[in-house]
């Protein structure tokens, strides 16, 4: 009996080898491991691990081959290293992953020269996929979040001036420019602009927002990178007694990574932040994908906008090799594939837009909330439908080249 | 309140806070390596240590948080005896050089070894009811947990201001600080003393350790994310000098805050001007010895 | 002088013995030609691992640059990657903002601007040592990177100067994604330099210097000019420094603030130390080792590697005092006794 199951898979795999040449798809994965932004790596790692997991057999009779490695700190020198690498010794067809906004910007002439597609699943500062055609992003730039939120602050929220406080460096920069072109149009005014040192260390939040809290605006733009910082904002906020002083925290979903969500406490409940997803956004895939991640990885771990960026990663790179029949040589054919590739993934309607290889999504806005079940959650105020990164629309500054 | 009063009792306040958590960790480093001049690179991975202790303890054993700091300065004070024994007590005679590697080293080891038992996410502790939130002085209100911080502190202060001021051994460490041969030669055993003061100081940076999660959030990273800023309070103050540690850790508190507060562009410029201001002037610190 | 012609042969053989080591201590040993077949010899074994070589030729640079003033005047400093910052940002701005993309003379001219800013520091901060010294290198180097982030607008923040773009060398020879080109650039620069170096160390001036280590209470004595010497030593050191920051700049092609980091200083004095200082091949032994592993273990584990290298530092202090060269010169005499007894 067994001998005749065996004669049987044996037959099916020689039909379906010869009806289809069987190819081994090599892809490196360049995600912080190590250091202070380890978590965020392990967040899109999880979520990458969970699809092939899950979706190996979608690409039958071609497979996947990963090879990872350590982006390290956000210097760009060890990402161009271990990346070029990847290239030229480990003959990598499609490259994906890349946390740290430097290392896309490192990457570029490399990526460029090679021709090997490069799929971002997180570094967000906006002008990244002007810089090679061999660029797209699935995950969002800082204008996605930042510059919705300015008109939605003023006209739902009720801010009517705004103090910013931000992380010292770029992506902190272009979030509170994009939420400051925003509002403002919106007529809004911003009061007080607040750099709260190099993402390197976590501050001491409070003599930042003490200030602010003096100056008594109606809300305050927070940007913070979405690891270690956020528990910090909000036990700051919390305990400065802000809220009651009248000064609503809002900002991008940074703000509440899922993963650290249930760490916040009360401080964070009332907090208002745009973004492209959250667990307990409702839609199908988005409860399938939870299920299937508390399955693989326990009831109290929690994947966070990055881990549902790099579920849709994988899962466009998934379905362009299908599409390609496995003959993913050819980079440029690659993301011609990609371009205009579009999906229902758990962040809702996600597509790749044909003319900028960035991404086009839905934006909600979703305040904090305690739920039924005792859990903090969050509950959806408006969604505003089919994003584009703004910066690259009205062409401000580097995004404009 | 006027509007500048309001500023500067806002200053003052957090810094005082602040001030006191660069002390309490830094407190041990200053002592070990005035007394043995042993460069212990590995103080923080001490304070990390104590900080994930007090995670087990709140998280998994539902112990209140101020015990957890107690239980967790112990622990680790007694386990540090075990690397001073082991480990350190080997490299007294070697130049800072090897002390240097070794205790990198070491904190390499302990940052792999808790991302191994605790993940990269960075950990909270739940606290309770009576520190969250701000406690109302009449004039105004202030951040509960910060003043926590700053009582504790002071009667920190105070008790090792009197062991060491005022006790047997408290005399026998500063005179092994000031000529550790000549303690040695009227008796006093200087190998045991270090022993103890090792273990006390490792004992206040793993309290420091578990009081600073509320602040920055624990990661492994914790391990070498500060240190720079305790050596600092360390060289500002002066080596092995009790007066001088507490005066850094004043200084540079309030004085970070106060840039931060008032001129956030250049927020972490000030420590530094600061530290080289006063090492110019004073190059061994403000009570340390010429 | 009478004494000295009674005094025994075999004393006399000795001192005769001491003086033709003297005489001859910086003649080419055979062995020191190892290094240099063992880069080259790297080029043509893993022609696609360039990228990597080249990196650890560089960090070698930097490293021999910390050995002069760390192991032969012994000047303990943790804001090395200030000078190493300055020629990145040298040749990066002067690419970047001025369009000089010629790489040899960026190479001088980051030199020249990272010797001046360590001829000004080492001034005013040698005459400190110990761990004030430490944290006023540490401050200065935080500082400047303070300075680059304020003026975010000029220097490229954290973000860095992207898209840097560099002549051929002599014209002729263009970047490869292999960077083969570079790993050759690298290697004939770190070859020039280690000449220079070598010749410094074995000179009086040399000397002096490891006579200020070893005390400078007894060269202050004699009348040697110890401050000067210092700030000398401390200023070729910051040029060479520079050169191996405007190296990591030219063959990146692409730099950021972080250069200026602790944790930069830090490393290349963590490897230096591994290999053992005031050797002039503890920089090669230190950064090949530190790096090879750090890169063998991060594939074996993205996650873990650091317990590896840690593991490597603490037993390197247990069992190697003198650093790996210095455990190999160990067992090298042992060996020879060896030989001698048989």
């Amino acid at each position: 009996m067994k001998f005749m199951r065996w004669l049987g898979l044996a037959a099916l795999a020689l039909t379906v080898g010869s009806t289809a040449q069987a190819e081994t798809i090599k892809i490196g994965v360049v995600l912080p491991f190590s250091g202070p932004n380890a978590d965020l790596g392990h967040q899109i790692d999880k979520a990458f691990d969970l699809y092939i997991k899950l979706h190996t057999k979608d690409i039958a009779p071609h497979k996947v081959e990963i090879v990872k490695r350590d982006e390290g700190p956000p210097t760009g020198a060890v990402a161009k290293t271990v990346t070029t690498e990847l290239i030229t010794n480990d003959k990598v067809q499609i490259l994906t992953g890349f946390v740290f906004s430097p290392s896309a910007i490192a990457l570029a002439p490399v990526v460029t020269q090679a021709k090997v597609p490069m799929i971002i699943a997180n570094a967000g500062t906006a002008w990244i996929t002007n810089l090679s055609p061999y660029y797209v992003r699935l995950s969002f730039s800082m204008w996605h979040h930042g510059y919705p939120m300015g008109a939605f602050a003023f006209s739902k929220i009720g801010c009517k001036t705004a103090a910013l406080a931000y992380t010292d460096f770029p992506p902190g920069k272009d979030s509170t420019e994009a939420f400051k072109t925003g509002f403002e149009k919106a007529g809004g005014k911003v009061d007080l602009s607040i750099p709260m040192g190099s993402p390197a260390q976590v501050p001491d939040f409070t003599p930042f927002f003490q200030r602010i809290k003096d100056a008594k605006p109606d809300c305050m733009y927070v940007f913070i990178p979405s690891g270690a910082h956020a528990t910090g904002v909000a036990k700051a906020y919390g305990e400065l007694g802000m809220r009651k002083a009248g000064v609503k925290l809002i900002g991008p979903m940074d703000l509440i990574p899922d993963n650290k969500l249930q760490d916040m406490g009360d401080a964070a409940i009332g907090t208002i932040v745009m973004g492209n997803y959250a667990v307990d956004l409702n839609n199908a895939e988005n409860k399938a994908f939870n299920a299937e991640w508390h399955k693989a990885y326990g009831k109290d771990s929690y994947p966070d906008f990055m881990s549902a960026a790099g579920w849709d990663t994988m899962h466009a790179i998934f379905d362009t090799i299908k599409k390609l029949n496995g003959k993913v040589e050819d980079g440029s054919k690659v993301i011609d594939a990609m371009k205009g590739w579009t999906t229902n993934g758990p962040r809702g309607k996600v597509t790749i837009d044909a003319a900028t290889r960035d991404i086009v999504q839905d934006e909600h806005a979703m305040e904090v909330i305690r739920k039924p079940d005792g859990k903090l959650g969050i509950k959806v105020l408006g969604t505003t439908k089919a994003v584009k990164d703004e910066c690259k629309v009205q062409k401000i500054g580097r995004c404009g080249t | 309140m006027p509007y500048y009063a309001n500023i500067a009792v806002s200053i003052l306040f957090d810094g005082l806070a602040y001030a006191m958590f660069l002390f309490i960790v830094s407190v041990g480093l200053s002592v070990t390596m005035g007394l043995m001049g042993f460069v212990n690179l590995a103080h923080g991975a001490f304070a990390m240590a104590g900080g994930y202790v007090v995670v087990s303890l709140t998280r998994s054993l539902g112990i209140g948080f101020v015990p957890a700091l107690v239980i967790a300065a112990f622990a680790v004070g007694a386990v540090s005896v075990v690397f001073e024994r082991g480990l350190y007590r080997r490299l007294y005679k070697a130049t800072d050089l090897e002390q240097v590697l070794l205790t990198i080293g070491l904190a390499f080891m302990a940052i792999a070894t808790a991302t191994y038992f605790y993940g990269p996410i960075p950990k909270s502790v739940p606290l309770p009811e009576w520190l969250q939130g701000d406690i109302n002085l009449g004039f105004r209100s202030f951040p509960s947990y910060r003043a926590f911080l700053i009582v504790l502190g002071a009667v920190l202060i105070a008790v090792l201001w009197y062991a060491f001021e005022r006790t047997n051994i408290g005399a026998k460490i500063r005179a092994a600080v000031d000529n550790r041969r000549m303690a040695e030669s009227v008796g006093i055993n200087v190998d045991l003393l270090f022993t103890l003061t090792f273990a006390v100081g490792s004992g206040l940076a793993a309290l420091g350790g578990g009081l600073a999660i509320q602040l920055f959030g624990l990661s492994p990273s914790f391990a070498v994310l500060y240190l720079v800023l305790f050596l600092i309070v360390v060289a500002v103050g002066g080596l092995g000098s009790f007066k001088g540690t507490l005066l850094a850790a004043l200084v540079l508190g309030i004085i970070d805050t106060a840039g931060k507060y008032l001129y956030a562009d250049a927020g972490g410029f000030f420590v530094y001007a600061i530290t080289v201001a006063v090492l110019l002037v004073k190059p061994a610190g403000f009570y340390g010895r010429e | 002088m009478a004494a000295s012609e009674t005094i025994n042969p075999q004393r006399k053989q000795a001192r005769e013995r001491a003086a033709a080591h003297l005489l001859s201590r910086h003649h080419f040993h055979w062995a020191e030609a190892l290094p240099w077949v063992i880069a080259i010899a790297a080029f043509y074994v893993f022609p696609d691992r360039m990228t990597f070589g080249n990196q650890v030729l560089v960090m070698v640079l930097f490293a021999l640059s910390l050995d002069l003033i760390l192991g032969y005047a012994g000047i303990v400093t943790l804001g090395h990657a200030a000078f190493f910052g300055l020629g990145a940002y040298t040749v990066g701005l002067g690419a970047a903002r001025l369009g000089w993309t010629e790489p040899i003379s960026g190479l001088f001219a980051a030199a020249l601007i990272s010797a001046f800013a360590g001829l000004i520091t080492g001034w005013f901060l040698l005459r400190y040592r110990g761990l004030t010294l430490l944290m006023l290198t540490l401050a200065t180097a935080i500082m400047l990177q303070e300075a680059g982030n304020l003026r975010s607008d000029f220097s490229g923040g954290y973000d860095g100067l992207p898209g840097l773009e560099f002549k051929p060398l002599f014209g002729v020879f263009g970047y490869d994604l292999y960077g083969r080109t570079n790993y050759v650039y690298a290697l004939v620069v770190l070859a020039v330099v280690f000449y220079f170096v070598r010749r410094i160390v074995y000179s009086p001036f040399g000397q002096a210097l490891t006579g200020i280590r070893e005390n400078v209470r007894r060269m202050h004595a004699i009348g040697s000019p110890v401050h000067r010497r210092l700030v000398t030593v401390y200023t070729i050191a910051a040029g060479i420094a520079g050169i191996a920051g405007a190296l990591f700049t030219q063959t990146n092609a692409y730099v950021t603030l972080t250069v200026f980091d602790f944790e930069n200083s830090a490393k290349v004095m963590v490897m230096l130390i591994l290999g053992g200082t005031g050797r002039l091949y503890g920089a090669f032994i230190g950064a090949v080792v530190y790096m090879v592993l750090e890169d063998h273990l991060s594939k074996l584990s993205p996650t873990f590697w650091q317990f590896g290298i840690g593991l490597l530092l603490v037993l390197a202090v247990l069992f190697a005092r003198r650093g790996l060269l210095g455990l190999l010169e160990d067992a090298g005499k042992y060996l020879k006794k060896k030989k001698v007894q048989s």
